[in-house]
């Protein structure tokens, strides 16, 4: 029988599958973890609408929990409060940054987001150079955004924040 | 009090323009003028088909039929798809494509802006979701829409052809559909007109800055919405769904 504590301490080394470096629970997708009759219940929220990690996620989770010793494993997706990048933890944000993805940039919740030509100004993960450009709002996934920097001509992303 | 029907209907119409332009989207990838652009075009499908996931789910609950997502998705036959006839046109160029995205994502901010007050918590907790990516859609397609217009000679002629073919498509947006004013009381979402001046005040400046002219309106009407669809429509469900009509119930 795993507690409720077990089982968040095993999700702290489930990966993120597209960012390997940062675990679910870094990136704020798990909401909750329950024990109920039906074994333990974990909530799930999604990043994007259409991301194609969901379903490798709710795998993994399920997997390493059945392997911790819990004997049945529901997992729930919950929409409500949609995700929004401040629950990346702080200490996966400098884990992102060390991986070549500047971490999001904070902004207070609800805030307005100025619609277009918004340039965040961002620093090269890799040399620190503050003379970088963006290439395009979209990255390899839908959550990053693509740049480059002019200073040592890497290209590297940046975790969006929404 | 909105009728169930009329609620099915409504979110249908949400989910299906999002199905529709997200399939649209899709046949980009691999094609795009430059790998972002391929990327960028990839990502905002597989957000559309996302959205539409979760609210064909909604509309199938709603309906209380039994049908699922892939039922509605790809089972129907075309004149009882709800989608906007602008969803379904073929993306011809690039300048097409970002300008529709334009003119359809700035709906979509509207339109979510307000679902997520609804009474339908389940409509409200997804137009939250969408709303954050909708916001991109709008920002990197507007961008482009002033590149292209305020560009080249030849990149302005085709962003001004695509407006041109595009406009008049948008006034379907705005028609009224039945069961709307049963929607809006109900608290559920906006009657469409509700949309219109809020739409058209972001669209005429953002032509203005791109260096377009907005063509006049004129009677031309079009009836996706009502399932009345253009001759493209038979042709992308034709792909679409040919997966579903060929093995029945596949799975991945």
């Amino acid at each position: 029988m795993l507690t409720v504590a077990q089982a968040w301490k095993t999700l702290e080394d489930v990966p993120d599958p597209e960012i390997p470096v940062i675990s679910v629970t870094e990136l704020g997708i798990v909401r909750e973890i329950e024990v109920t009759e039906n074994g333990l219940k974990v909530v799930v929220t999604p990043t994007y609408s259409g991301c194609p990690a969901t379903e490798v996620i709710a795998q993994s989770i399920r997997e390493a929990l059945l392997e911790a010793g819990a004997a049945q494993v529901n997992v729930e997706t919950r929409l409500s409060p949609a995700w929004t990048t401040d629950w990346i933890v702080p200490a996966a944000r400098e884990k992102l940054r060390a991986y070549g993805i500047v971490p999001p940039g904070e902004r207070a919740a609800n805030a307005p987001q100025p619609l277009r030509f918004h340039r965040p100004r961002l620093r090269c993960p890799r040399c620190g150079s503050d003379d970088t450009e963006r290439l395009s709002e979209f990255g390899s996934t839908a959550c990053k955004a693509t740049y480059r920097c002019k200073t040592c001509l890497e290209p590297f992303e940046y975790f969006k924040p929404i | 009090m909105a009728t169930n029907q009329e609620h099915t209907e409504y979110v249908l119409r949400i989910g299906d323009n999002a199905l529709i332009l997200g399939q649209r989207l899709s046949e980009w990838c691999g094609h795009a003028p430059v790998l972002e652009e391929d990327m960028a075009l990839a990502n905002m499908a597989l957000d559309l088909i996302g959205q539409a996931r979760m609210l064909l789910t909604r509309a199938g609950a709603l309906e209380g039929e039994g049908r699922d997502e892939d039922r509605l998705a790809f089972l129907r036959t075309e004149g009882h798809y709800r989608n906007l006839t602008l969803c379904e046109l073929p993306n011809h160029d690039f300048a097409r494509t970002k300008v529709r995205n334009y003119l359809f994502s700035t709906f979509q901010v509207l339109l979510l802006s307000r679902l997520v007050g609804s009474t339908d918590a389940e409509l409200a907790a997804i137009a939250g979701k969408s709303l954050k990516e909708a916001r991109y859609h709008q920002q990197h397609s507007g961008d482009w829409v002033i590149r292209l217009g305020d560009g080249t000679e030849e990149s302005h002629r085709r962003t001004q052809e695509a407006l041109d073919y595009l406009w008049p498509y948008t006034a379907e947006f705005f028609a009224p559909a039945p069961g709307e004013d049963a929607i809006a009381a109900a608290g559920i979402g906006p009657a469409w007109h509700e949309l219109e001046q809020s739409w058209e005040a972001q669209v005429h400046p953002l032509m203005v800055e791109a260096t377009l002219t907005v063509p006049p309106r004129t009677p031309f009407k079009s009836y996706g919405k009502f399932g009345r669809h253009s001759e493209h429509m038979g042709h992308l469900l034709a792909t679409m769904q040919y997966m579903q009509r060929t093995y029945p119930d596949t799975q991945w």
